[in-house]
């Protein structure tokens, strides 16, 4: 019996039962589309975090108040001091004792309220130097940003996000209006380009103004000469380590404090930033993707369980086709071949759920999804196997009926 | 399961030790195509035996119609399942065409039981999800005849049996005779050397069984080899010869005087 009998021989088998290989293909089917689900949504996921996190500009470190290395609890957390200063901003300036850092912004952020005309917004309005715009790795789309003159003069100028100008001003022409920001009239003399938004905050919704201004006028008292946030930019990729020590010396020497361990302020790296949080979505992809992998085990069972119920239903069908003629081989080729045909389609009709899943979800979900072929070919090819070694089993009883026996069955 | 442990003793003390068969009624010059010498089977199920054939000779020639007949427990079964290659001797030897088939494993045996052996049994055996002639076709198959052959014959096989517009029905479509008609016409494509019927109207009512029989009488006088293996005196009475079996022994073989259902069917 050549393999294309077997295999048509195998296929009338399945198509007769149509209710039950339907089933059985929905195990496989569901455990299939999972695996292509998770794997993609992992990527995904993995790629929106870096990209997110690479938009936050290119060679990046940053500087933050507060300490992670602490273990002993007594410091206050992650930024809720003010540790870092405009005088530690201008000393990492100094291509001397910084060599390798291109480019400095120290922000000092509050939320403010900005009124325009009869319009009330709220924002978060961030004090900055005419470095940000590099540092950041933004564009201005209309007029200018604040310049080194606006600074010194501690001008009365801001610069929008695209979303803020929008809700001030609609679609009014933006550059050249005025915003009143605590009681001070503020001139607008550009809008940033649209830049999304990141793990924390819109992107989108600022309002940028000279360091000397948001200190003098916005922010009273003691906290004047703080920054929330020190944006430092490194030469080139390879002197992202290089700045890294220079910052962390240098800091440590302004703050008068000598064991490392103990500083103040916390410097992270882009790069850093990346690999934690691809690390932490990979371990949560392959935990997601084992349970997936689970999902495809238990059809696996099922068709091991279908194809031995099949095999007792049939009994005196095997004994018939063996009083006919069939030898063993041709039984249990008969019986893998029917096991092999529920798992692929169970591996093509759950890959392609998957693939559909994958383009339809994002855009009710929110976070892509990459499918990767791989992942398809893979899980294709896993479900045949699953297929055909659960069906090993079934076919090889099948094959060992005596034909006396299996025809007297009723 | 079957144990096949040899128990050589019994088959000295055999109540028949023949060793040459008797001249077969009938019979040509040539050499029987089934020849059982001493056949003698002894199932065991844990310690006790059973001693299903005690020492059988039976020889039968081509184009013989005989029936082995006897009660329930005689060890009819036993003879169709040896001849029928589905069961092998625990002594003694089993000729078919020629070759001994006591000596061959399972899958020579299942190309013997392709070849040589048309099986008509009595609960039909037909699959209810393929078409007639798919059904007819299934020797075929295993015998790895071309698909476009496959069909010819199949279609040649039914129409054979009378069933030339039954091509496409299914086994649920068509009546018990008609359904015993495709299996006839199954054990009939492959040209076997011979038919091996098991109660073949053991599942019919009377006009079907006379039909399915009628059906025997011509593929007999067509040169047909046919044994049936029936329990019922007046199935056994259109055979042209009655092997009587009784506790695992031959007990009487006679040739029937059977002009009359002959002429009906030759005419």
């Amino acid at each position: 019996m050549s393999w294309l009998e077997s295999l048509r021989t195998s296929w009338s088998a399945v198509y007769s039962h149509a209710l039950r290989s339907t089933l059985t293909v929905l195990g496989i089917l569901i455990g299939i589309a999972a695996v292509i689900l998770t794997v993609g949504l992992g990527l995904g996921t993995q790629k929106d975090v870096s990209e997110q996190i690479s938009s936050l500009g290119s060679n990046l470190l940053i500087v933050a108040p507060g300490s992670s290395t602490d273990t002993a609890g007594t410091r206050g957390g992650f930024g809720s001091s003010s540790t870092l200063t405009i005088a530690d901003a201008e000393a990492l300036e100094s291509s001397v004792n910084a060599p390798d850092i291109s480019g400095v912004a120290a922000e000092k952020t509050t939320s403010l309220s900005l009124e325009a005309n009869d319009t009330n917004w709220t924002t978060s309005v961030t004090g900055t130097t005419e470095a940000w715009l590099d540092v950041r790795a933004r564009t201005v789309s209309l007029g200018e940003f604040i310049s080194a003159d606006d600074e010194a003069a501690s001008a009365a100028v801001v610069v929008l996000g695209s979303e803020t100008a929008d809700e001030l001003f609609g679609t009014q022409r933006v550059v050249g209006q005025s915003v009143v920001i605590s009681d001070k009239t503020f001139q607008v003399i550009g809008v940033l380009d649209s830049a999304g938004s990141d793990s924390s905050s819109n992107l989108d919704d600022v309002a940028i103004v000279p360091s000397s201004t948001a200190a003098s006028v916005l922010v009273g008292g003691t906290d004047r000469t703080s920054v929330s946030t020190i944006y430092l930019q490194a030469a080139s990729d390879g002197q992202l380590s290089a700045a890294y020590q220079e910052a962390e010396t240098l800091l440590l020497n302004l703050h008068s404090i000598t064991d490392s361990t103990a500083a103040d302020f916390t410097i992270s790296s882009q790069d850093a930033l990346v690999s934690t949080a691809t690390a932490v979505y990979a371990t949560l992809t392959i935990l997601l993707t084992g349970v997936a992998a689970l999902s495809l085990l238990v059809g696996g069972i099922g068709v091991m369980n279908i194809m031995l119920v099949s095999v007792s239903e049939r009994t005196r069908e095997i004994g018939l086709r063996k009083a006919l003629g069939a030898p063993p081989g041709a039984i249990r080729r008969q019986f893998l071949i029917e096991a092999a045909i529920l798992g692929l389609s169970g591996g093509l009709l759950g890959a392609a759920l998957g693939v559909t899943a994958a383009v339809l979800l994002p855009g009710v979900i929110g976070s892509s999804i990459v499918v990767s072929p791989a992942a398809v070919g893979l899980s294709i090819g896993v479900a045949i196997v699953i297929g055909i070694s659960f069906g090993v089993y079934p076919a090889t009883r099948a094959a060992r009926l005596a034909p006396i026996d299996a025809l007297r069955s009723e | 399961m079957v144990d096949t442990h040899t128990v050589d003793a019994r088959a000295l003390v055999s109540p028949e030790p023949e060793p040459e068969p008797e001249p077969e009624p009938g019979s040509n010059a040539a050499a029987p195509v089934i020849e059982l010498r001493g056949a003698g089977k002894t199932y065991r199920s844990g310690s006790i035996e059973f001693e299903a054939l005690k020492g059988i000779d039976l020889a039968i020639h081509e184009g013989e119609y005989v029936a082995i007949m006897g009660p329930s427990g005689s060890g009819k079964s036993t003879i169709m399942n040896i001849l029928g290659c589905l069961d092998t001797l625990t002594r003694g030897e089993y000729r078919l065409g020629g070759t001994d088939v006591n000596d061959l494993d399972e899958v020579e045996l299942a190309e013997i039981r392709n070849r040589q052996i048309g099986f008509v049994f009595q609960g039909f055996n037909l699959l209810s999800s393929l078409p007639a002639w798919r059904n007819v076709e299934l020797p075929l198959i295993y015998g790895g005849v071309p698909r476009h052959e496959r069909r010819q014959r199949a279609e040649q096989a039914l129409e054979r049996v009378g069933l030339g517009n039954r091509f496409e029905n299914k086994p649920g479509e068509l009546s018990g005779g008609q359904q015993q008609r495709v299996a006839v016409a199954r054990a009939l494509v492959g040209e076997p050397t011979m038919i091996l019927a098991d109660e073949p109207t053991g599942n019919l009512d009377s006009v079907s069984t006379t039909d399915v029989l009628a059906l025997f009488d011509e593929l007999h006088v067509r040169g047909r080899t046919i044994v049936l293996i029936t329990h019922e005196l007046e199935v056994a009475r259109r055979a042209a010869r009655i092997v009587w079996v009784h506790d695992g022994e031959v007990v009487r073989d006679e040739v029937q005087d059977r002009d009359e259902p002959n002429d009906e069917v030759a005419a």
